[in-house]
């Protein structure tokens, strides 16, 4: 066990609390019609960016997924820039022009949320490469989920990074689901981690919605990757709150276990707990911290609101360098 | 007579397809009890899941290649590939080995196979999720290429494939899956590959548009006759092969021609049928044919940019005005 200070803790706590409410709002402006396209929420997966992402510095590299709010915040992003994204507002990471699913900040090591389930991996690959070559002992790590696990590019990408060595770690968010499709009828291994072995690297499983647990894991193979010795891969349990989208009907599970891991196995709720008890950090304090997140998202949401569309006549800018 | 959707009508052909033989089978990524991400197998799996409709992983070079190694030995898959641009990861198996397989065996083998796919963007869903990549399929000798219009097309359209000896790639707009209702006869028809259909009659200017531009087009005709325009709408439901004599005829009567298609200008379509055109009735056109399309840019998130990227209505009207 890696010994944390009270401080750090309660930066992790202020990082999932600010995914958790930032998610919800979002989810209320697509109910509201705010928001066009597909939005993916991290919804009760806040503990596994968190974690991860606490043991990563400034200058070492993520990638990200569909689902990837929460990966942006844990990473460093502007919540501000975000939501004006997701909006499709000229001030947003992307300008408007890629939206939720394609939400990047080069600057700070996100190489950007990524539409293609599975594509992310290889440029992982190419990242940690980068890194090693140019002898930066920067750190790569590649979020994808267990249905991203049954791609060709998961396989091909872990093999690569082993046999050359590379300092990445890719974490599995093992949330039960890909769309309506449970792990158990698409993934031919029990843990995703057991697929570690056929490339000849560690492998771990860890509750992904004990935040504590997922961080002492993740130091461990990133300080790993960091000293040259390779690449890891860490699976995550956890448990997706949300549909696959806003909107998903859900035919294909029951509103009891989602009911039940909401009341159970909620990341921030235990984390709370745990820091109450623990006197990290005094009960009246959550509460000023709860509110001062809900008014950071506020404020993001009021920046949106308030920014333009890109003029239309730059719509063809930035397609070549 | 019964009106159905888009997706009710490719709903029913694979439904009656199912029926009519035990060897159509389809698979793909939540296609199950979830009923595919625009729901066109909705409500089939309580009959035929686990029997002619599988659930796949998330594995789009597997799911591309179980389809082409069943047509191969005996069954007729038809694969559903959750958007277009995932097909991009599975290309190995459609242009390497699925388009060439025959030929490369000397006729040995058949790919009784069909790639159902949605295309398209309108919807916000960005550049990864919107893409309209059909010029790439008709560029691959051994693959056919449908991309219907209408709910009465789609279905007649999917039974066809469905029964080719062939891979066929089939790409449906995702607008139109809830948007438009037709009636739909209560016995079976098919349509065959190579027939275009003339999707409005006129005199004046050959309009050949495809999949949901055909609906675009069709506006457009309704304002253009406004201002004396008598426009005549034709789409060509198969890309390949293509009804040469459709389109040719049209533009002997009219003198003139624009092609109009969701995808790029650049290299699309349009630039086959043009120069189909030029080079076959070149001295019964009035004036350079012309191709309306989307910018030479990736599709955008944001709606306002989006809509300028994409092809509207009103383009079109400026395309046959200019001509
Ligand atoms: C190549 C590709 N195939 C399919 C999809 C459609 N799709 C988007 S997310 C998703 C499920 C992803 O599941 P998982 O990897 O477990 O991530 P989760 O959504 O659970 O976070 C699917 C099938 C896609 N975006 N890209
Ligand atoms: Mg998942």
């Amino acid at each position: 066990m890696v010994e944390l200070s009270n401080e750090k803790m309660v930066d992790m706590f202020k990082t999932m609390l600010k995914i958790r409410h930032f998610e919800l709002r979002v989810k209320e402006l697509v109910l509201k019609g705010s928001i066009r396209g597909g939005v993916h929420l991290y919804l009760g997966e806040e503990a596994v960016a968190t974690g991860v992402c606490a043991c990563l510095k400034k200058d070492d590299y993520i990638t990200s997924t569909h689902r990837g709010h929460g990966h942006c915040i844990a990473k460093g992003g502007d919540i501000s820039r975000m939501m004006a994204e997701i909006l499709g507002k000229e001030t947003g990471y992307c300008k408007g022009k890629g939206g939720s699913m394609h939400i990047a900040d080069i600057d700070i090591g996100i190489l950007g949320a990524n539409g293609i389930v599975g594509g992310g991996l290889p440029i992982s690959v190419g990242a940690a490469f980068s890194c090693k070559k140019r002898k930066t002992h920067q750190v790569v790590v590649s979020f994808f989920g267990d249905g991203a696990s049954n791609q060709g590019s998961f396989h091909e990408s872990l093999n690569m990074a082993s046999v050359w060595k590379l300092p990445v770690v890719y974490v599995c968010e093992n949330n039960q689901y890909a769309v309506s499709t449970h792990v158990s009828k698409s993934t031919s291994v029990k843990d995703v981690s057991i697929r570690a072995s056929s490339y000849g690297i560690e492998g771990r499983s860890v509750d992904g919605n004990d935040v504590l647990t997922v961080y002492n894991t993740a130091k461990e193979l990133i300080d790993i990757a960091r000293q040259g010795k390779g690449p890891s891969l860490l699976e995550c349990k956890t448990y997706r709150w949300e549909g696959h989208y806003v909107g998903d009907p859900m035919a294909y599970r029951c509103k009891e276990d989602v009911d039940k891991q909401k009341s159970e196995n909620d990341p921030i709720v235990r984390f709370e707990g745990y820091m109450v008890n623990q006197k990290i950090v005094p009960a009246s304090e959550i509460e000023q911290i709860k509110k001062e997140t809900i008014d950071l998202v506020d404020k993001a949401e009021k920046f949106a609101h308030e920014s333009k569309v890109l003029p239309v006549e730059k719509v063809t800018e930035d397609i070549f360098a | 007579m019964a009106e159905k959707t888009f997706a009710e009508a490719l709903r029913e052909a694979i439904k009656e397809e199912f029926l009519r033989d035990e060897n159509v089978v389809l698979f793909g990524e939540d296609v199950g009890i979830h009923g595919g991400a625009f729901g066109v197998t909705r409500g089939l799996w309580d009959e035929f899941g686990g029997k002619q409709l599988f659930d796949t992983p998330l594995s789009e070079v597997a799911i591309a290649g179980t389809a082409v190694g069943a047509a191969m030995t005996g069954l007729r898959p038809i694969a559903e590939m959750m958007y277009l641009d995932f097909i991009t990861i599975a290309m190995d198996q459609v242009v390497n080995q699925a388009a060439k397989i025959r030929y490369m065996f000397g006729g040995k083998a058949k790919l009784p196979l069909v790639i159902r796919t949605p295309c398209g963007g309108g919807r916000g869903n960005a550049a990864q999720h919107s893409q309209s990549l059909e010029a790439w399929f008709v560029h691959v000798p051994g693959l056919k290429v449908v991309m219907p219009s209408t709910p009465y097309d789609a279905k007649g359209l999917l039974k066809t494939a469905i029964r080719d000896d062939n891979p066929v790639i089939f790409i449906e707009h995702k607008l139109l899956y809830g948007t438009i209702r037709q009636d739909i006869p209560s016995e079976e028809y098919l349509i065959p590959f190579g027939k275009g259909d003339i999707k409005r009659e006129g005199k004046d200017v050959t309009l050949v548009a495809t999949s949901l531009m055909v609906h675009k087009a069709l506006k457009a005709a309704d304002e253009l006759l406004k201002h004396g325009i008598n426009v005549e709408i034709i789409d060509p439901r198969t890309l390949f092969p293509l009804d040469k004599d459709i389109i040719i005829n049209s533009v002997k009567k009219t003198g003139r021609l624009v092609v109009v298609h969701e995808a790029p200008v650049r290299a699309g379509i349009g630039a086959e049928i043009v120069a189909m055109v030029t080079g076959e009735a070149f001295e019964y056109l009035d004036s350079p044919p012309r191709r309306v399309g989307g910018l030479h840019c990736p599709i955008p998130y944001e709606l306002e940019l989006e809509k300028e990227v994409i092809p509207d209505e009103e383009d079109i009207i400026n395309a046959v005005k200019s001509l």
